[in-house]
C-alpha cells in the first residue's frame, strides 16, 4: 500500500511538472523545431547497435517501434501503449506468449508497406543478430526470448523462455527501431546499411545530415497516428559544449535540449528570460552507483564496505547537492519511481540510509575498528565528466573524511576509466548507470556478481538465486518483497555495491514549445510527434 | 636554390614516418579502447560479448604490428581507412570539417597580418611614446589571454549588448553554412571566432614585428641609407621592413599551421565543427584510425608551412639560398 502511494505520489509529481499549463491549449500545426543534441555526433544511426542518446535524439523521430512508453504519460514507469501494434496483448501460455496485431496501411519512407514480417525481422535482428552484427542489448533479450515469428503479415508472436514482468518494459525499448525486412535480408545491404542510412516509418522523414553539425527531417504526410506530427520540420543541432547550448537557448538559436541541464543553467535562463522559459523536472533513471573491488583488501571485508556506505549522509546531502548538481532523489538500487522500489521506511532499514547519520557513522567507525581498517587511505576512481560525476565524487571524499578515512579522487577520461575498472585497478569506483525504460528487473543486473559493470565483484550464489527467483515471479506484491530483500542483501548484508543519490533531470526550454512531456529517461519519448509550437509567443 | 628545395622536400618523408609511428604507439598506450567508450559512454550497461564483437569488427584485436603495417600501407595509397567511431571513411570525416578550420585560419591570419605589421612597425618607430605603450599593452593582453576565454567573453558581450539595445539577445548561428551557399550567414558564423583567434595571433606577430624592426633600425645599413639622404619612407619600406619581416614570417607560418588543428577550445566555444573539435573527439573516443589520420594531416600542414617559410626566407634573404 505504501509503495502504491509512493508510486502514485511520484507519478503525480512527475505529471504536474510535465504539464505546465497546457491543459486547455489547442495544438497548432506547422513550424520548425530547432533542438540541441548535447553530443558531437552519433557513432552511427543504427539504434539496434548503439547505446548513446546521441543516436536516439538524432534518429528517433524517423522510426516507429512496436510498443512504447505512453507519450502522453511518460512519467509513469508502467504505462505502455502500442505504436505499431493495434492493442496491447494479454499474454497466453502461462504468460510465455505475447501476440501482437500490427497496424495496416503503415508505410516506410520509401513507400514500401510495413508489415508484421518487418517487425519480426527487426526484433530477430536485435535479439539474435547474425554473425558480424553488433546488437547492444541482444544478450538481455536472449535471456528472456526463445523465439520471434510472424505467422502472417498482420501478426507477430514473441515466445518467452519463462513468464516475466520484465518483458513488456524491455519491449518498449526506444532503440528498437523497426527496419525493412527486405533491406535486412538484402546481401548487398543487410543490417549494417542502417548504420549510415535512415529509413523508417516514424513521424518525420529524414531529409539531411551534416556530419557532427546537424540532422534535419520533414513531416511524414503518411504518418499513421492521425493528426500527428504537428511540426513541419525538425532541425537537431549537435552542440557538445554546455555553455553553447545555454547561450543558444537564451538567444533562441534553439528552443530546447532534451537531455538535461544543471541547476545553474536552469536558474540562469529563468533569470534572464523569465516566463519565456519553461522548466520541466523529473527524477532521472540514472543512479550514482558505488562499486567496491572485493578482490582487493580491505574491501574484501563486508564490514569495510558497509562502513563506507554508512558514512554517507544521503538524506542530508541530497537537498544541498541538488542545488548545484543533477542529483536529487534518495533511493536504493531500484529506481525510486518504480512499484518495486523500497519505500522510505523500508529503505531506512538498510545500511547507509538510516535516518540518524550520527548513529550511522558511529556504526561505521565500529565496523572499521573491528575490521582493522581504521583511518585507511584509498582512491575513488571517477570519470572525467563534470555533472554529476565530479560533484558527487568530491562530496563522497568529504563524507568519508567524517569517519577518519583519507580518500583522494582518481579522475580519468572515459576509455582509461573503463580500462582501470576492467583490469581491477581500483578500490572503489563511482559508476553512474543510466537506463532507458524503467525496468527494475533488468536494471539491477549490473549488481549481479557476473555483470560487466560489477568488475570488482566476487561469486555469490545466494545473490544469483535471489535474482532469478525475483525475475521469474509474476505476482507484483511478492516481487516487491523480493526486490526489497535483494536490495537489502546487495547494499547492506553483503554491501557488494550501493546507490548514492539518483539523478534529477532538468529541462529548461523556450515556452513556445508545447506538448513535450518529461520522462524519467532522456532516451524515451523522443520521436517529437506530439510537440507543437505556439507561434504567438515566439519572441523573434 | 633547386638543391635546397630538394633537400627540404626529402626531409618530409622521415618526419612523416616518425610522426606516424609516434601517434600509432601513443594512441595504443592509452588505457581503454574505442569499443569501451562506444558501448559505455552513454552510461548504459553492456555485455562482454558485445565488447568482443566490437573488437573483432574493428580489427583492434589483431597484433599491433599488423595494424601498423595496414596503417602505413593505407597511407602510401592515401587511404586512411574507416573511422572506428562513425564507420564513415576518414577522408570524408576530415573533408567535411576541413573547410571550416581553413576558413577561420585564413581570416584569422589575414586579421593578424593586417593588424600586426603596421602596428608593430609604428610601435617600433614611435618607441617609448604613448603610441608604443598602447600597442604593447594591447599585444601583451592578447598574448596573456587565452583565445577561448576571449571567445566566451565576446559571445556574452554580444548577447548582453543585443539584449540591452534591442531587448532580444543575439548570438552567431551555431549551425555552419558554407561560404558559397550563404555568404552572409557564413561570415556571421566565422567572424567572431576569427576575430578572437586573430587578435591573439596578431599580438604575437605584433611583438615580433616591433622587436625585429627595432633591431634592424639600429643596423649600419640603415644608418648608411639615412646618411645618403634617402627618404624615411623608402628606408622603412624597402630596407628595414623587408629584413625585419624574416622572423615575422616564421611566426605567421607556424601559427597558421597550428590554427588548422589547434583551435580545439575555440571551435567548441563557437560550436564550429572543425578539425580541432574533431581531433579532441577522436582522441576522447580513442578512434585510432581517425586520430592517426588527423595527426598526419596536421603534421603535413606543419611541414608544408615550414617549407613555404623556408622558401620565403630564401627569397627574402639571398644569403640563405647561396649557402
Amino acid at each position: 500500500m505504501k509503495t502504491t502511494l509512493l508510486v502514485a505520489g511520484l507519478a503525480v509529481a512527475g505529471a504536474l511538472s510535465a504539464v505546465p499549463a497546457q491543459a486547455n491549449e489547442t495544438p497548432k500545426h506547422g513550424g520548425t523545431l530547432t533542438y540541441l543534441i548535447p553530443a558531437d555526433a552519433p557513432p552511427s544511426f543504427d539504434g539496434h547497435r548503439e547505446e548513446t542518446y546521441a543516436t536516439v535524439h538524432a534518429t528517433a523521430p524517423f522510426y516507429s517501434v512496436l510498443i512504447r512508453v505512453n507519450p502522453e504519460n511518460p512519467a509513469s514507469p508502467t504505462d505502455f501503449v502500442c505504436d505499431l501494434c493495434t492493442a496491447m496483448p494479454k499474454p497466453t501460455d502461462g504468460g510465455k506468449t505475447y501476440t501482437f496485431k500490427i497496424r495496416q496501411g503503415v508505410k516506410f519512407a520509401d513507400g514500401s508497406p510495413l508489415t508484421a514480417y518487418d517487425v519480426a525481422a527487426s526484433w530477430n535482428e536485435i535479439t539474435f543478430p547474425p554473425q558480424g552484427v553488433l546488437s547492444a542489448r541482444g544478450t538481455d533479450y536472449r535471456d528472456l526470448i526463445a523465439k520471434i515469428e510472424a505467422p502472417d503479415a498482420n501478426t507477430v508472436v514473441f515466445h518467452l523462455k519463462f513468464a516475466t514482468a520484465a518483458f513488456l518494459p524491455a519491449l518498449a525499448d526506444p532503440f528498437a527501431y523497426i527496419y525493412e525486412k527486405k533491406i535486412l535480408d538484402d546481401p548487398t545491404k543487410g543490417p549494417h546499411w542502417y548504420e549510415k542510412n535512415i529509413l523508417g516509418s516514424g513521424p518525420f522523414v529524414f531529409s539531411g545530415y551534416q556530419i557532427g553539425q546537424k540532422i534535419t527531417g520533414d513531416r511524414n504526410p503518411n504518418y499513421y497516428h492521425k493528426g500527428l506530427p504537428y511540426l513541419d520540420h525538425i532541425v537537431g543541432i549537435f552542440a557538445p559544449k554546455q555553455a553553447t547550448r545555454v547561450d543558444a537557448i537564451r538567444s533562441d538559436r534553439a528552443a530546447i535540449e532534451f537531455r538535461g541541464l544543471p541547476p545553474s543553467a536552469r536558474d540562469q535562463l529563468k533569470q534572464e528570460l523569465g516566463n519565456k522559459i519553461t522548466v520541466q523536472e523529473s527524477p532521472w533513471n540514472c543512479g550514482s552507483d558505488l562499486f567496491f573491488n572485493e578482490k582487493k583488501k580491505p574491501f574484501d571485508d563486508p564490514r569495510v564496505r558497509r562502513a563506507l556506505s554508512l558514512a554517507i549522509n544521503r538524506w542530508g546531502g541530497a537537498p544541498a547537492l541538488s542545488k548545484i548538481a543533477i542529483v536529487k532523489t534518495v533511493g536504493g538500487i531500484t529506481f525510486p519511481g518504480s512499484p518495486l522500489a523500497a519505500t522510505k521506511s523500508e529503505l531506512q532499514q538498510m545500511a547507509g540510509f538510516w535516518p540518524d547519520i550520527n548513529k550511522s557513522r558511529a556504526e561505521a567507525r565500529k565496523l572499521l575498528k573491528e575490521a582493522g581498517a581504521e583511518g585507511i587511505s584509498f582512491e575513488l576512481l571517477n570519470r572525467d565528466v563534470d555533472q554529476p560525476y565530479k560533484y558527487v565524487g568530491i562530496w563522497l571524499v568529504d563524507q568519508w573524511s567524517k569517519i577518519g578515512l583519507h580518500v583522494t579522487q582518481r579522475i580519468l577520461p572515459t576509455g582509461p576509466w573503463f580500462a582501470a575498472m576492467r583490469s581491477g585497478n581500483f578500490s572503489v569506483v563511482h559508476y553512474p548507470i543510466c537506463h532507458a525504460v524503467v525496468n527494475p528487473l533488468l536494471d539491477v543486473q549490473p549488481y549481479l556478481p557476473a555483470s560487466a559493470e560489477n568488475m570488482g565483484g566476487t561469486p555469490d550464489a545466494q545473490e544469483m538465486d535471489m535474482y532469478n527467483k525475483m525475475l521469474h515471479e509474476t505476482d507484483p506484491t511478492k516481487q516487491h518483497a523480493e526486490m526489497v530483500a535483494f536490495e537489502k542483501y546487495v547494499m547492506d548484508t553483503k554491501a557488494h555495491a550501493t546507490q548514492i543519490i539518483w539523478w534529477n533531470r532538468i529541462v529548461p526550454y523556450r515556452s513556445y514549445v508545447k506538448g513535450w512531456k518529461i520522462s524519467p529517461s532522456h532516451y524515451i519519448n523522443q520521436d517529437l510527434s506530439n510537440i507543437w509550437l505556439d507561434q504567438a509567443t515566439v519572441s523573434q | 636554390m633547386y638543391r635546397y628545395l630538394v633537400n627540404r622536400i626529402l626531409l618530409v618523408f622521415p618526419t612523416l614516418f616518425g610522426a606516424a609511428a609516434l601517434v600509432f604507439a601513443l594512441m595504443r598506450l592509452i588505457p581503454g579502447d574505442v569499443c569501451l567508450v562506444r558501448l559505455g559512454s552513454g552510461g548504459t550497461s553492456f555485455s562482454e560479448q558485445a565488447l568482443q564483437a566490437c573488437h573483432a569488427e574493428l580489427g583492434i584485436d589483431r597484433p599491433w604490428l599488423v595494424q601498423f603495417g595496414q596503417f602505413l600501407w593505407g597511407m602510401l595509397h592515401f587511404d586512411f581507412g574507416i573511422s572506428m567511431w562513425s564507420g564513415k571513411p576518414v577522408v570524408d570525416e576530415i573533408a567535411s570539417r576541413f573547410p571550416i578550420s581553413l576558413e577561420v585560419a585564413l581570416i584569422a591570419t589575414a586579421i593578424a597580418v593586417v593588424l600586426a605589421i603596421p602596428l608593430g612597425t609604428i610601435s617600433a618607430l614611435k618607441q617609448n611614446t604613448w603610441i608604443d605603450l598602447l600597442v604593447r599593452t594591447v599585444s601583451i593582453a592578447g598574448i596573456a589571454t587565452p583565445s577561448f576565454w576571449i571567445g566566451i567573453m565576446a559571445i556574452l558581450i554580444v548577447l548582453d549588448l543585443t539584449q540591452w539595445i534591442g531587448g532580444h539577445p543575439w548570438m552567431p548561428p551555431i549551425d555552419y553554412v558554407s561560404l558559397w551557399k550563404d555568404p552572409i550567414r557564413n561570415l556571421s558564423i566565422v567572424a567572431l571566432p576569427a576575430l578572437t583567434v586573430g587578435y591573439r595571433y596578431s599580438a604575437v606577430s605584433m611583438r615580433m614585428t616591433r622587436s625585429a624592426m627595432l633591431e634592424v633600425l639600429r643596423e649600419d645599413y640603415i644608418r648608411t641609407a639615412r646618411a645618403k639622404g634617402l627618404l624615411e619612407k623608402i628606408i622603412i619600406n624597402r630596407h628595414a621592413l623587408k629584413n625585419a619581416l624574416l622572423p615575422v614570417i616564421t611566426v605567421v607560418g607556424l601559427e597558421f599551421a597550428f590554427l588548422i588543428g589547434g583551435l580545439v577550445v575555440t571551435e567548441q566555444v563557437f560550436n564550429l565543427n572543425g578539425i580541432g573539435r574533431l581531433m579532441v573527439l577522436s582522441v576522447q573516443n580513442q578512434d585510432y584510425t581517425l586520430t592517426q589520420a588527423l595527426v598526419m594531416v596536421v603534421v603535413t600542414i606543419a611541414i608544408l608551412a615550414n617549407l613555404v617559410v623556408d622558401l620565403l626566407y630564401a627569397w627574402l634573404d639571398p644569403r640563405i639560398r647561396l649557402k
